[in-house]
């Protein structure tokens, strides 16, 4: 058994789940339900894919291990913001046009897969798009480091070097920037005002808080980050490879979201027992006690989700949904 | 006083006109069909794209199935692939009715799958006709069965929990994703897996037990494509769909519910009992479209992939639902619609696009239907407008009437 590996796969699923569920969060904090957060993922990691390429071909960045970190950044800076202007279509319809959100979102996962894939096709000539660049650290991987427990990591100062060197820039950056978004929408004004359009728009409104552009501001940001989630996941798990499919991510994001009752913390919480159940499906076999059980794959693999639902019924409490969601605001309602 | 009631029923029927639905149908695909061609006219400036022809793929876009040398055989698979298509979109409706948004679909039409193909691969009925139409019904009634059990997860979770069902619905389709491949890898059931030869990680079709769906001559009528009698199935469940939420108690309380349950449960409607009728049938629903598709004897399912990503049968039906703005009868056309569009995407390859195209068309519609009540808005406005003109160049008249009256009487 290997601590830092259950530990590398445990992060791997963990960070993408985690701000693409805070991502869902912040949207339906202002009131919008955001179903098009895999769409959103998909064009986010896709045009941050394409960018890398560039940079990587043209070898202005990220040819060499000096740069790509700096080149693994502004990727997820292009990705965050076309997942942004991506977003702004299902704002328009929801703000503007008072559509039906489910719609929107819908339209939103079927049009992401479909645009990238004629894109691809039509100017790479396939559906996936590599993006050249290796954003891990260190050469050393850590995909099975052979430790035998936690305590010898320690002992060993592998832990530190794993820190160090053996995850991604963009874990820190994410579990930063998690941080900051969620204290930034619970004490800051603005993100006090977000949360007031989610709840009660028209007494928001009462008070002098635009309601459309709060609600247009959580939602790009929704958006923004459900983009660098995408580019991320990409990036780390698939083998910086993008294609018109993120496995389903976002729906598992919003689930996250759900499970974590719309609260930043809960969801962080949450992100991190699932993707610890989710690394198990890996790493079963290289633990003794369970290699022996005559499970196959497929147990591991539905633990997460079985989990969560016993998680559920035994912590059912008031729900923390946003009571505004999903209903377009129209002024002088009550 | 008759004309008076005729006018207050006018003014009350003129939101829900079916004119005016139509109309901002039309809007939105003859939109969607325009944001197409101009997508198609960009890349046709592209120089990976030289051979494109712009005007010639919107003419394929219109013609859908009707395009390609074997015009027959394309018509026979666009309404084979509605039926699934019709089923799962009538899952997400009936629940969305009801106020539950059924994301649960791929998972139920998994588990009818796995059930049906468990019954009709099981028996061997290739030299007894009869017994396989018997096989093939009680295939689809376990489906349904199953898809009912599956569907009462989130459903009774959501009654008796108070927990969203929406989180229920994705992690039990993950669930019934692994139980799948995992139920059809096991060594008892080795005899239903293509063996070596064969297509490998393939399950057998039903067509190597007699029990497949019957097509009643259809399949010969279209050269050979997979259409069968399921379509008449899903058209008749349809209407019956359509009958109960519209024409019963049942549907009637249901109904209720999903407009204001607390209302409804003032009014003396058993909520939680409606949630679990809707969540069963809606499983239903969709774990008989997962049969009804893979019963077919040329389908074949590579079950040991199953695991890794969902059946899109189910997330397109939450856009033919839309489409169809939930009514049960709208289904049958919003799915055959997507499909039309669809079957024009293998042919735009010929003329120089690729098939994603049909795709962006599909998503643009879907996208524009949210947009209905603005349309709807504008179609009204444009049609009062018209009176109003009507009314003023009436008033007019008679203004210059009276004015030359009074002008004439001067002189």
């Amino acid at each position: 058994m290997s601590a830092t590996f259950i530990l590398h796969q445990t992060i791997l699923c963990m960070i993408p789940l985690m701000i693409v569920a805070l991502a869902g969060a912040f949207s339906e904090h202002s009131g919008i339900i955001n179903l098009g957060l895999d769409g959103e993922m998909i064009f986010g990691a896709f045009i941050g894919c394409i960018f890398c390429r560039f940079m990587v071909n043209g070898n202005v960045l990220g040819a060499n291990t000096a740069t790509n970190q700096w080149l693994y950044i502004l990727g997820m800076l292009i990705g965050a913001a076309s997942g942004c202007i991506f977003s702004l279509l299902l704002s328009f319809a929801a703000i503007k046009m008072k559509a039906d959100q489910t719609i929107g979102g819908t339209a939103l996962n079927m049009l992401a897969p479909a645009l990238v894939s004629t894109f691809g096709l039509m100017f790479f000539n396939s559906e996936r798009i590599t993006s050249g660049g290796s954003f891990q650290l260190s050469t050393s991987t850590y995909t099975n480091a052979g430790l035998t427990g936690f305590v010898d990591a320690i002992n060993n100062n592998s832990l530190l070097d794993f820190l160090f060197n053996g995850i991604y820039t963009s874990t820190y950056i994410i579990i930063i920037l998690f941080i900051f978004l969620a204290i930034w929408l619970y004490k800051s004004k603005t993100g006090t005002h977000i949360r007031a359009c989610g709840e009660h728009p028209q007494a928001a409104a009462s008070v002098g808080i635009n309601v459309e552009k709060m609600r247009y501001l959580g939602t790009s940001i929704s958006g923004a980050l459900a983009g660098l989630g995408g580019f991320i996941y990409i990036a780390t798990q698939t083998g910086t490879e993008a294609e018109n499919s993120v496995g389903g991510l976002g729906f598992l994001a919003l689930a996250i979201m759900i499970f974590g009752n719309w609260n930043p913390l809960w969801i962080g919480l949450g992100s991190l027992l699932f993707g610890f159940l989710k690394s198990l499906a890996v790493v079963y076999n290289t633990i003794p006690l369970l290699k022996n059980l005559p499970l196959p794959m497929y147990f591991y693999n539905l633990l997460p989700y079985a989990i969560v639902l016993i998680v559920l019924i035994m912590t059912r409490k008031k729900s923390g949904c946003p009571k505004a969601e999903g209903i377009p605001y129209e002024v002088g309602q009550r | 006083m008759k004309k008076s009631n005729k006018q207050v029923k006018r003014l009350f029927s003129a939101p829900a006109d079916g004119l005016t639905s139509l109309g901002s149908s039309l809007i939105c695909v003859f939109i969607g069909l325009l944001v197409g061609f101009l997508i198609m006219i960009f890349a046709s400036f592209s120089s990976s794209l030289a051979d494109a022809d712009p005007l010639k793929g919107l003419g394929y876009l219109f013609s859908g199935p009707f395009t390609a040398l074997d015009k027959a055989n394309d018509f026979g698979n666009m309404v084979f692939y509605t039926v699934p298509l019709i089923f799962t979109s009538l899952s997400v409706a009936v629940a969305y009715k009801t106020g539950l948004f059924n994301i649960g679909a791929p998972g139920q039409f998994l588990m009818g799958t796995m059930c049906a193909l468990l019954v009709a691969l099981s028996i061997d009925s290739t030299s007894n006709a009869t017994q396989g139409v018997f096989i093939w019904i009680l295939a689809l009634v376990i489906a349904a069965i199953a898809g009912i059990l599956w569907g009462l997860i989130p459903g009774a979770l959501k009654a008796y929990f108070g927990i969203n069902e929406v989180i229920v619905a994705i992690m039990t389709n993950w669930i019934a994703a692994n139980i799948f491949t995992w139920v059809f890898s096991l060594d008892n059931l080795s005899f239903m897996v293509n063996k070596p030869g064969g297509k490998s990680a393939y399950l057998l079709t039903t067509s190597s037990t007699g029990n497949g769906t019957p097509n009643l001559g259809l399949k010969a009528l279209t050269n050979n494509s997979y259409l069968d009698i399921g379509i008449f199935l899903a058209v008749v469940i349809a209407i019956l769909c359509w009958l109960l939420m519209n024409k019963t108690t049942l549907g009637y309380s249901m109904r209720a519910c999903g407009l204001n349950k607390f209302s409804a449960r003032y009014a003396g409607i058993n909520d939680k009992k409606n949630i679990l009728i809707a969540m069963g049938l809606a499983g239903a629903l969709a774990g008989l479209g997962g049969a009804l598709y893979y019963l077919n004897p040329g389908i074949e399912i590579q079950y040991q992939s199953v695991y890794q990503i969902l059946p899109d049968y189910g997330f397109t039906g939450i856009a033919g639902a839309f489409l169809a703005n939930c009514n049960p009868i709208a289904c049958i056309f919003a799915a055959l619609f997507i499909r039309y569009i669809n079957a024009s995407g293998t042919n735009l390859v010929s003329v120089g696009y690729n098939r994603y195209f049909a795709d962006i068309i599909v998503a643009v519609i879907i996208y524009l239907a949210g947009f209905s009540n603005f349309f709807k808005g504008l179609l009204i406005r444009f049609k009062h407008k018209d009176r109003d003109a009507k009314q003023a160049s009436s008033l007019y008249e008679k203004i210059l009437v009276k004015g030359l009256k009074t002008k004439g009487g001067n002189e």
